[in-house]
């Protein structure tokens, strides 16, 4: 077994271990009697040291043993709830695309090793290899590694298991286990496979922008608050995805210097997904833990009972929606700068390709904002919808600290992105064959540069001071120039003067638009009114209906195909001896007719 | 030397002459005197070998085969068909002439196979290994055409006397093997005896469709 730690590998085992760190101290204040339990307890180490190894595994045989261990203890911990029939689904399910994409990690490394029998990854970047064989590596890597990362159309176990595991799992599932398949594809595709072609990107780049923008669709058109953060990081995986194929395509064409943006916007994002992602779960989980709902429909109002849970929560919207001064608006930065490089592709398909990605990507960065918006105002905001929630009560204190402490780390990676892109220079170098300019380029020194300073300068502590100052001074004036009074007074209810919380707009409300215009034609929505007859007084109902096309065609039809097939070869169970002695003898004659043939 | 092929060959040749003759039989006694009589051939075959090989523990083998095959086992089938009751005739799935052109197919397959596979080998023992696969194939078919029991345990032995033939024509083959083989048809025997008592109390009936019904395959 060879183990080695190089940059690449320390950098994810970065975002890993202050993941693993949040999830712990979170744990600390989980309820021991109720919500911890012998089928969570021994296994999250066993998850929090597969990742890591896998990181640090130097040839096939330990990167694949890591691999599963990590996969199945993560299996392990999404059922560990398993009288719920909706986790023994969600664990099926996962179960199930972890073995085929492990199975096609061992075909693409099985491409990668040839025919030479050594599984050393030193060796393996030395072997030759044709072009096609290449291909095939670069489709297996992205089966295999796309499928646990939540690459459109693999990412389907990922909304199902992701929420199934016990709140602190899933803040590391979806915050650092992603992380750690993007790793196997940086590991497979930019170092082992050699130098690139640039039609490797295109695969990169088509899935990618798809995933990004289809993943927020889905976390739009959805009413449970883990299932909306599941199928964010989707679309996150997305993005990321999209900058590994920029900066491949930008290394093949020779444009080492954006490579180097894309590659470091790529790098950024997975860890500052890691954090805000693992903060938002981490919420997520408490607001489950104080009220026992995750559905957008019994929520409501959580920001009178926890207030900080909701501050903390607020900040890891803000990042992932990509408002400066948050980490989230540095990755996403990096990214359109790399974006709006392309018309300087030498390849007309790149060329042509990149505004139509950088189009996708807009359009997910705004769905982004409009999905957490929804996500903070439904839950957080207004009235509680369900007498448990307005009984709620602040999360205890470990769970206050990991998530203040990932907020922070969320502020600091925003205001210093320029210091952790210098921090990663050695992976520029080595992947993406140059780094972005240093500290001193710019016009203050935590300014981050990615290009030149008169181009591209993203000044992040002159931001945030400009956004202090102004929010500020605009919170003084309007305190100042109006009344001090706060007062209070009944909501405005439409002029129905019914008192219930329901009459409050929905998360289904705040979604409708979005969905009147993509849900037609990518979900097949179909809305329903049921009015009553004049003179009936029970209320008008309205019923949407979705249907996921991608679940249809990838999955369920695979599925009956398998089961169709495996009914037809049932039949050989129960044949009369008499067939079984006739299919072994003609199974030997035609043998023999092959030897004699040969011969 | 040359003389002792020759013999070794004939005795091998008649008892394919038996194994043709097992497919066509129409009465299950007429099988099971074609099926002595091939383990006499088989017995005389190995105790050939044993003489003139000069490798005398060949000739247990031959004690054994003929002992077991050509005395035991067929009279205790024929006590076996005389207790039951069962129907004298032979059941076939395809007929007497269909299975006698398949049988030729097989054998000049077998004979094809072996000739052009062993090419490089010593000549002498090439043309017994045909025959001994020839039986072994012609055992096999025996049992996927011939629908009673006692025909698919007669047609099982013969292919096991096919594969002693050949066990025997090789050199250097440890005696441990001949006697499991033995063993291992003994043991065939007993399985098949009890399966057909059992069968025959409780469903009064020896077809091979009894124990499909046991297994509730087909209703």
């Amino acid at each position: 077994m060879r183990l080695r730690l190089d940059p690449l590998a320390a950098f994810f085992g970065l975002i890993v271990n202050i993941g693993v760190a949040a999830a712990s101290v979170y744990g600390l204040g989980l309820d021991r009697d109720h919500e911890l339990s012998p089928r969570v307890e021994p296994l999250f180490p066993a998850f929090a040291a597969a990742m890591n190894l896998v990181l640090i595994a130097d040839d096939v045989y330990s990167f694949l043993f890591f691999w599963e261990l990590m996969s199945l203890s993560s299996w392990a911990l999404v059922v560990a709830r398993h009288d719920d029939p909706a986790n023994r689904h969600a664990g099926h399910v996962y179960l199930v695309m972890a073995a085929i994409g492990t199975m096609a990690l061992l075909l693409a490394f099985a491409g990668l090793a040839g025919g030479a029998g050594d599984l050393a990854f030193a060796s393996l970047r030395a072997a030759p290899r044709a072009p096609y064989v290449a291909g095939l590596v670069l489709v297996a890597a992205l089966v295999g590694a796309g499928s646990k990362a939540g690459l459109a159309p693999l990412h389907a176990w990922l909304p199902l298991a992701h929420p199934a595991a016990p709140s602190h799992v899933s803040a590391l599932m979806s915050g650092v286990m992603t992380k750690v398949a993007i790793y196997a594809v940086i590991r497979i595709i930019f170092d082992l496979l050699g130098a690139p072609a640039w039609w490797w990107s295109l695969p990169l780049l088509a899935l990618g922008a798809a995933t990004a923008a289809l993943g927020l669709l889905y976390a739009l058109f959805d009413n449970d608050l883990k299932r909306v953060l599941a199928y964010s990081t989707v679309e996150n995986i997305g993005v990321i995805f999209v900058a590994l194929g920029l900066a491949l395509a930008f290394r093949a064409t020779g444009l080492e210097g954006s490579a180097a943006v894309a590659l470091a916007a790529g790098l950024l994002h997975a860890l500052n997904h890691s954090w805000f992602k693992s903060l938002l779960f981490l919420g997520a989980g408490a607001v489950l833990h104080a009220t026992g709902k995750r559905d957008f429909d019994g929520l409501g109002g959580m920001i009178h009972n926890m207030p900080k849970t909701a501050a903390f929560w607020l900040v890891g919207a803000m990042s992932i929606a990509a408002l400066p001064p948050f980490n989230g608006f540095v990755s996403e930065w990096l990214l359109f700068q790399a974006v709006l490089t392309g018309p300087s592709f030498p390849v007309p398909v790149l060329r042509f390709l990149s505004p139509v990605v950088g189009a996708l990507l807009a359009l997910a960065a705004a769905l982004a904002a409009a999905c957490f918006v929804r996500a903070f105002g439904v839950a957080f905001l207004g009235r509680p919808r369900d007498p448990a929630t307005a009984n709620a009560h602040e999360a205890p204190r470990a769970q206050l600290i990991a998530m203040g402490a990932l907020a922070a780390l969320c502020l600091a990676g925003g205001l210093f992105g320029g210091v952790i892109v210098q921090i990663i220079k050695p992976i520029l170098v080595a992947f993406a064959g140059a780094a972005l300019p240093g500290m001193d380029a710019g016009p203050t020194p935590f300014s981050l540069v990615a290009f030149s300073a008169a181009r591209s300068t993203y000044d992040a502590p002159t931001v945030a001071a400009f956004l202090l100052a102004s929010g500020c001074l605009s919170t003084w004036c309007a305190h100042r120039l109006s009344s001090r009074r706060t007062r209070r007074a009944p909501a405005w209810d439409c002029g129905f003067p019914e008192p219930s919380p329901r009459t409050q707009y929905t998360a289904s409300s705040f979604s409708q638009p979005l969905r009147r215009v993509y849900g037609g034609l990518l979900f097949g929505a179909v809305e329903k009114v049921d009015m009553p007859a004049p003179g009936d007084a029970r209320p008008a109902r309205l019923t949407v209906t979705l249907r996921d096309y991608l679940w249809e065609w990838f999955y369920r039809a695979p599925a009956r195909a398998v089961s169709r097939v495996s009914l037809w070869l049932d039949r050989l169970q129960s044949l009369p001896m008499r067939d079984y002695l006739l299919m072994m003898s003609g199974a030997l004659i035609a043998l023999l007719l092959v030897a004699a043939g040969l011969s | 030397m040359t003389h002792a092929y020759e013999v070794s060959r004939f005795l091998a040749g008649l008892m394919l002459l038996a194994s043709f003759s097992l497919l066509c039989q129409d009465r299950l006694a007429a099988v099971l005197n074609t099926f002595a009589a091939q383990a006499v051939l088989l017995s005389m075959a190995v105790g050939w070998e044993a003489w003139t090989q000069d490798r005398p523990h060949l000739f247990i083998t031959a004690a054994l085969a003929l002992g077991l095959k050509a005395i035991i086992i067929p009279v205790a089938l024929r006590r076996m068909v005389d207790r039951l009751g069962l129907t004298r005739g032979v059941d076939k799935v395809v007929g007497v002439g269909s299975t006698l052109m398949i049988g030729l197919a097989l054998t000049s397959l077998a004979l094809l196979l072996v000739l052009r596979v062993t090419a490089s080998a010593e000549s002498f023992t090439r043309e017994g290994l045909a025959l001994a696969l020839a039986i072994v194939l012609l055992g096999l078919l025996m049992m996927i055409t011939r629908r009673s029991v006692v025909t698919q345990i007669v047609g099982f032995m013969s292919l096991e006397n096919g594969l002693i033939l050949a066990a025997t024509g090789a050199r250097g083959m440890p005696l441990v093997v001949e006697i499991s083989v033995a063993f291992s048809v003994l043991i065939a025997l007993l399985v098949f005896g009890v399966f057909v008592f059992d069968i025959h109390d409780r469903f009064e009936g020896v077809g091979v469709e009894a124990i499909e019904r046991v297994r509730g395959d087909r209703e």
